[in-house]
């Protein structure tokens, strides 16, 4: 294992050090942990491990109870996101005192790349044309409705995940993954098996490290106006759109939703801090 | 509660010892537990001189031996730990060794899980990954790795329950059988016979019929009222939603094993 741990960057957590049929692969650090790919128990079952390793500029015991808290809480979300059916990666084991989680390694690309990769060939496509291709995304012609139908599940997943009480706290499409469907699976509403695959797929919330639970109309506004922000900046040729899908298909999807899109209004005129009462 | 708890050995007095420091840094609530299992063990008439007479009066199974135990080595587990895996259906000898686990007679040190309980291949090896992970640790909150085994299947922090739950009792028929073997580092050729004196053991002493350690067989015999009555999945109604009977029972099995990493927590 001393060849592997030499191609990392940091000190594998202690856990990983342990043999396994493939070394870990560092897949990407945030500003609170790693996260590696591994596998779980068997060679054929691959598994994600988040890392939060120990901070040196903490109070050890600070930095223990808060990264055990942490660690907590994100399993318990996601348990619970789980058991509501929202699709989230599954919990497989937990080490809160070493700092460690273990998850079910979901397959495909983060959301935000394939919208990306669609928009770009779709520039391309009206390059071709001989128009400029910046319009925005209207999401009226027939070329469109493949992206229609993904904004429509992701709403839809945003709207589970709150009415089964979590809001996340960093919506992204990047914390969204675009699982691919099994062969000869595919859910028959709402999804056309001719048009091209690329924005095919269930959308598999991940990153549940700042989420917490909560059912108050404000918190679920603001979730919603972080994802429209991070939507627009990532996305900016579909916000639009966006916006227009998240209202219809989130509405749909639990009883108090219109009165989160009502309060999200108030967000959305005074920016995600509320007001300097405290 | 005294007298469900199973799976219990004093480290010291375990010839063939595999027994590392970590099981004698006991956690106060593993001390508590192992004070009760002391109790229990001066309870029995003859804790140790019973058992090896009782054993002979078992007849061998015919099955060939190779079939029977099932070897795997676990990834991110140490390399001195092998898990060893055998099923058996129709055990009439249950109450006999549910007797050597309550009598701590340390040949008789495995884990015994009701197959009743138990949805897949993967959720036993979850459960052993978990008990090594904390062997190593040295966090066991069980006597030893192997009660600890049924203590990991159990999403309730109650180890008891979790014993008469999710390990053996006088009445269980089918059993998973799980052992734990540690070698040191230098002594991987002595892993092999090991694992074959386990099997003669097993053959020896359960009075049942071997199976193959598979989803199949697993699933056979799982009792699906009582999963999820024990893993509290009859609250979760979307599941009664899928038609397709495997892809309902993955679902079930995911849950199961969330609950068993999440337990106390």
């Amino acid at each position: 294992m001393a060849a592997d741990t030499a191609t990392h960057q940091f000190p594998l957590p202690a856990i990983l050090e342990y043999p396994s049929s493939t070394p870990p692969e560092l897949i990407t650090q945030g500003a609170e942990g790693r996260l590696y790919k591994s596998t779980y128990l068997l060679p054929s079952i691959p598994c994600a491990v988040k890392y939060r390793p120990p901070k040196p500029w903490r109070h050890p015991i600070l930095d223990a109870r808060l990264t055990r808290h942490r660690i907590l809480s994100e399993a318990r979300n996601l348990a619970k996101c789980r058991r509501e059916g929202v699709l989230v990666p599954a919990v497989y084991a937990i080490d809160e005192s070493a700092g460690w989680l273990m998850m079910e390694w979901v397959a495909g690309d983060p959301v935000r790349a394939a919208i990306n990769e669609w928009l770009r060939r779709r520039r391309d496509a009206e390059r071709a044309e001989g128009r400029s291709g910046d319009a925005m995304v209207e999401g009226t012609g027939e070329a469109d409705a493949d992206l229609v139908a993904l904004l429509r599940r992701i709403s839809t997943a945003v709207g589970r995940m709150h009415k089964a009480g979590i809001v996340h706290g960093d919506l992204t499409t990047s914390n969204m993954m675009l699982r691919p469907w099994e062969r000869g699976k595919e859910p028959a509403n709402g999804h056309n098996a001719e048009g091209d695959e690329l924005l095919e797929g269930d959308i598999v919330i991940i990153d549940f490290g700042l989420a917490s639970q909560s059912v108050s109309d404000e918190d679920r506004a603001v979730d919603l106006y972080v994802l429209e922000r991070a939507f627009a900046s990532t996305h900016p040729r579909a916000e639009k759109l966006f916006t227009a899908m998240l209202e219809s298909a989130y509405k749909d999807t639990f009883k108090q939703a219109p009165i989160v899109l009502k309060k999200l209004e108030d967000v959305r005129m005074r920016g995600r801090k509320r007001s300097m009462l405290g | 509660m005294g007298s469900n708890c199973q799976e219990s050995s004093k480290s010291t007095i375990i010839p063939d010892s595999e027994n590392t420091e970590a099981e004698l840094r006991l956690t106060p609530s593993a001390k508590r537990q192992k004070i009760d299992h002391q109790i229990q063990a001066q309870a029995q008439a003859h804790p140790h001189s019973a058992a090896p007479e009782a054993n002979t009066t078992f007849q061998h199974s015919k099955m060939s031996s190779t079939s029977l135990l099932e070897t795997l080595q676990l990834e991110h587990v140490p390399s001195t730990h092998s898990v060893h895996i055998a099923v058996f259906r129709g055990v009439e000898n249950a109450a006999f060794l549910h007797q050597q686990l309550l009598a701590r007679n340390a040949d008789f040190e495995y884990a015994l899980i009701d197959a009743a309980v138990i949805t897949s291949r993967l959720q036993v090896l979850s459960a052993a990954f978990k008990a090594i992970t904390l062997q190593v640790a040295g966090t066991l909150k069980t006597p030893n790795v192997h009660s600890e085994i049924v203590y990991a299947l159990s999403p309730a922090s109650n180890i008891a329950e979790a014993y008469r739950r999710h390990g053996i009792t006088p009445t269980t028929k089918d059993l998973v059988i799980v052992k734990i073997l540690i070698s040191p580092l230098d002594a991987d050729s002595t892993e092999a016979a090991r694992a074959e004196d386990i099997e003669k053991h097993l053959l020896a002493h359960v009075k049942g019929q071997p199976a193959p350690f598979t989803d199949e067989t697993l699933s056979a015999l799982t009792d699906w009222g009582r999963v999820r009555k024990y893993y509290k999945l009859n609250g979760v109604g979307w599941l009664d939603g899928i038609k397709d009977a495997g892809a309902k029972n993955k679902e079930m099995d995911t849950l199961v094993m969330s609950g068993m990493a999440l337990r106390g927590v």
